[in-house]
């Protein structure tokens, strides 16, 4: 049998860094083939390497036995490669169906009913009409996966399309490319997630500063192994559980409502929540609950005047970012790239973005030499792989750009930090340091609300945990006392079967 | 074979630095073509077009005079543009600034105070900026586009330029032409070079250049702009005031405009006339580009600019080029950048097809 796609010491190198080095592999039909690594492992590359999104510097890729030199995705996809990146690449002013027409041929009516058949075929369940801007994180992956499907793929390329899935649909998109595998379609799947590799892939290849480093089967090894097999050392220890007393009240939302004027936009409703000193409050759900809504209100991005939002004190339904950043606070937004950061600017630059006031201007001028200081130190402490503090933002890997945006925030040291999918695409070891520097903060007086879509990771750190579901929030339940269990049927909203949900 | 665009992993300093050149160069070679199409000889038209404005102090010195106002609205404009907000009616806010600057002097013909110039550029700065800061508010308030705003508002400016040299302020002496009253030797601005008409606006619009370039590369308040510019919802994030950013652009683009405006009639023309509308407006956008929206590369665009206009003028008169060869040369020029631009960010590659 002849290999689908095979590989022969490709290499590439951005700049000073050498991306990717020597790199052999071998996929076969009806494989589902996993990339694990490092955060700048050099796994995306690889993948854009594949697709034709860049070319390699040296080697050769061989498309069932025959050399190709793909210069385009275009091609790609005409040979019947089909990716999902690991950031999106949907333009946000047009709807679903407009954004797949642009790739994929048919009228626009037949795509519509096309997009919902195969939705509901495969759990993807999103509006054709709806305009991609409205839409979470979680449903842009959906319209990206589903794109990629239409167009009958015999290799799909999943650039961690679970990161920012909730449980069930994990489930379901296992089923789905199950499905796509028992049709012969070969997968390479990159996850950070390791239980979801041992259930899902039958190889695994592993990368480590651009080179293979193994080769093996993940159905034979703990996870435990694949982790120490992926850092090239043994994980760090699992975090102590402390119970401490709370402080005061940080942030309280008291029946907050908010009319959304995007009909594919989500309106919350009497939400209430309070966040102390001295705790991390969790809000689960599936994206796309309001979870993007919540978030801007509380950052003031939107804002709504009323004195619904208590924050540090003080009534800021009408109080805008910038006041709210002066007054302790500081947020992670989800999207990394041209919200969390500007990817055309240096690191330098974005650190200045929101840490302007840690001594970064004075007197209405940038001072060069504490920004630099500043995005040093960020890099170091944070473990950025990144040549340095002038590297452009958008140069760097997916888990390192969120590792320095997290630096970023938490070393100003807020009094109250909202983080949305704190260690999204970000590899295990780091993940885990992000945590534990989370609880520290906690330990330390800080009030932290956490929204995220990871159960696991919300019962690690998290005191009180709520459920965010079609614009409502679940009662408070206290991590100690609640199980995975109760949080999933709030997820999908309780009381109702499953089915109604989305 | 195919040729494809490939998008760079970073922006190339190379291409930038080529790309004006290489547009000069292409605009100059389309010209010939278009030159000797329309039976003018391609060699004389060139030469007093790109040579003519050196070989003379006189020609010089012309060249300095219009790189003045281009200059200084220029840098008004492209803080603006790297903010994304395109202020294109620079043309209005000089004409109404002009004005402004007009009504001492055409009150006071017979004025000799000291004040008089200092007080005139003061008012042409400031209604150039009200001027542009009605586009502000629209575009705050109403979120109009600034772009039609700021263009048909410099519509109304030049009829209200009209109505004024036609009417209330056309010179009783002036055998009926449509300008004001000579100014008195109060309301001109000193002349920088002597034996020249180059003033000291050449200073003002230098200072503008230094000042952009602290505004842009040292100042908190220009990165918020330029963040605001590459990634709006970036800005928001991080709590940088849009509405602020639309403000600060229009008002610094109305007020370089309306300075300029104020240093023409002080300057060359002497009084108000029609003439003070000669399009600087609409150059200084093509300036503002050509120079990369960066303030020294505008500086080098911005005297470029003027050798083509002061060129233009002899080659009308001595290779009998029409004007609208010249404008057109212009053109040329922008498109060949903005086109020159795409390898910035892009390279090409050339792939010969490998049949899979
Ligand atoms: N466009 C680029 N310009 C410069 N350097 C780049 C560029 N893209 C990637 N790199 C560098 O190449 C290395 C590999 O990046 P890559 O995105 O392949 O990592 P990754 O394994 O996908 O990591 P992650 O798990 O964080 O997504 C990183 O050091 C990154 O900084
Ligand atoms: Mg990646």
């Amino acid at each position: 049998m002849t290999a689908l796609l095979s590989l022969q010491s490709v290499s590439k190198r951005y700049g000073a860094v050498q991306a990717n080095a020597g790199i052999n592999l071998v996929v076969d039909p009806g494989s589902i083939h996993a990339i694990l690594g490092e955060n700048g492992a050099g796994k995306s590359t690889l993948m854009k390497l594949i697709y034709g999104v860049e070319s390699p510097d040296a080697g050769v890729i061989l498309w069932k036995g025959q050399p190709v030199n793909l210069s385009s995705p275009a091609e790609a996809r005409a040979l019947g490669i089909g990716m999902v990146f690991q950031h999106f690449s949907l333009f946000e002013t047009l709807t679903v169906v407009q954004n797949i027409a642009l790739i994929v041929p048919g009228r626009k009516t037949d795509l519509a009913r096309r997009i919902r058949t195969l939705g509901d075929e495969f759990g993807l369940n999103v509006d054709p009409e709806a305009m991609v801007h409205a839409l979470s994180v979680g449903e842009r992956q959906r319209v990206e996966i589903i794109r990629c499907l239409l167009l009958n793929p015999e290799l799909l390329i999943l650039d961690e399309p679970t990161s920012v899935l909730p449980p069930q649909s994990v489930a379901r998109l296992f089923e789905t490319l199950r499905a796509l595998q028992a049709r012969g379609v070969a997968i390479l799947f990159i996850s950070h997630k390791l239980e979801e590799i041992k259930e899902l892939c039958d190889t695994a290849t592993i990368l480590r500063g651009g080179q293979v480093t193994g080769r093996v089967d993940p159905r034979g090894h703990s996870a435990k192994d694949l982790a120490t097999l992926m850092i090239g050392r043994a994980m760090p220890p699992p975090l102590p559980a402390t119970v401490q007393a709370v402080g005061e009240v940080r942030l309280e939302l008291s029946g907050l409502d908010f009319v959304n004027d995007d009909p594919f936009g989500v309106s919350l409703s009497d939400i209430s929540l309070r966040v102390h000193s001295g705790e991390i409050v969790g809000i689960a759900g599936i994206s796309g609950n309001g979870q993007q809504e919540l978030a801007a209100l509380i950052s003031g991005e939107v804002v709504q005047p009323g004195d619904m939002i208590r924050m540090l004190g003080h009534a800021v339904g009408a109080v805008g970012v910038a006041q709210r950043r002066k007054m302790g606070f500081a947020f992670v937004p989800e999207e990394r790239l041209g919200r969390g950061a500007v990817p055309e600017m240096s690191l330098a630059d974005n650190a200045l973005l929101t840490a302007h006031g840690a001594g970064l201007v004075q007197n209405g001028f940038i001072r060069r030499t504490p920004e630099r200081a500043y995005t040093a130190a960020c890099i170091a402490r944070y473990d950025v792989r990144t040549p340095g503090p002038e590297a452009e933002a958008g140069a760097l890997s997916g888990g390192n750009l969120q590792k320095f945006i997290m630096g970023r925030e938490m070393m100003l040291e807020p009094k109250l930090l909202l983080v949305s999918q704190p260690t999204w695409g970000v590899d295990i070891g780091a993940a885990t340091d992000i945590r534990q520097r989370l609880v520290a903060m906690r330990n330390a007086g800080a009030a932290i609300l956490v929204i995220s879509e990871e159960l696991e990771e919300l019962f690690q750190i998290c005191d009180r945990l709520h459920v965010l579901h079609k614009g409502h929030l679940s009662p408070c339940l206290p991590t100690h006392a609640t199980t995975v269990e109760e949080v999933g049927t709030y997820m999908i909203g309780a009381g109702k079967s499953p089915e109604v949900a989305a | 074979m195919k040729i494809s665009f490939i998008r760079r992993e970073r922006a190339s300093r190379t291409a930038m630095l080529v790309a004006p050149v290489a547009a000069f160069a292409c605009a100059i070679v389309a010209s010939v073509v278009l030159f000797t199409l329309l039976g003018k000889a391609p060699g004389q038209a060139l030469y007093s077009l790109l040579l003519e404005p050196f070989l003379t102090w006189y020609n010089f010195s012309e060249v300095l005079l219009k790189m003045a106002p281009l200059l200084l609205i220029a840098q008004g404009l492209a803080i603006g543009f790297r903010a994304n907000v395109f202020n294109i009616g620079a043309e209005g806010q000089l004409i109404i600034g002009a004005i402004a600057a007009s009504a001492l002097p055409v009150w006071y013909p017979q004025g000799d105070s000291a004040f008089m110039l200092p007080a005139m550029l003061l008012m042409g700065a400031g209604a150039g900026m009200a001027w542009a800061g009605i586009a502000a508010l629209f575009r705050t308030r109403f979120n109009a586009n600034e772009i039609l705003v700021t263009l048909m508002l410099s519509l109304i400016a030049a009829q209200v330029l009209n109505y004024l040299l036609l009417g209330p302020w056309k010179d009783p002496h002036g055998f009926n032409f449509p300008q004001s009253v000579m100014f008195p030797d109060a309301a001109l601005l000193p002349i920088l070079l002597p034996g020249t008409r180059v003033n000291i606006s050449l200073l003002f619009a230098l200072i503008a250049s230094v000042l952009a370039s602290i505004l842009m590369r040292h100042r908190f308040a220009g990165f918020q702009l330029l963040v605001g510019g590459l990634a709006p919802r970036a800005a928001r994030y991080a709590g940088f005031s849009e509405a602020r950013a639309i403000w600060v652009s229009l008002l610094l683009g109305g007020l370089a405009a309306g300075l300029a405006g104020a240093a023409e009639v002080a300057g060359p023309l002497g009084q108000l006339q029609r003439s003070v509308s000669t399009g600087y407006g609409y150059s200084a956008i093509i300036v503002a580009y050509l120079g990369g929206l960066n303030p020294w590369g505008i500086v080098i665009s911005a005297f470029v600019m003027s050798v083509i206009y002061i060129g233009g003028d002899n080659a009308m008169v001595s290779a009998d080029l029409p004007i609208a060869a010249v404008w057109v040369f212009q053109g040329l020029l922008l498109c060949f950048y903005l086109a020159g631009l795409t390898f910035i960010r892009h390279r090409v590659s050339f792939i010969r097809k490998a049949k899979p």
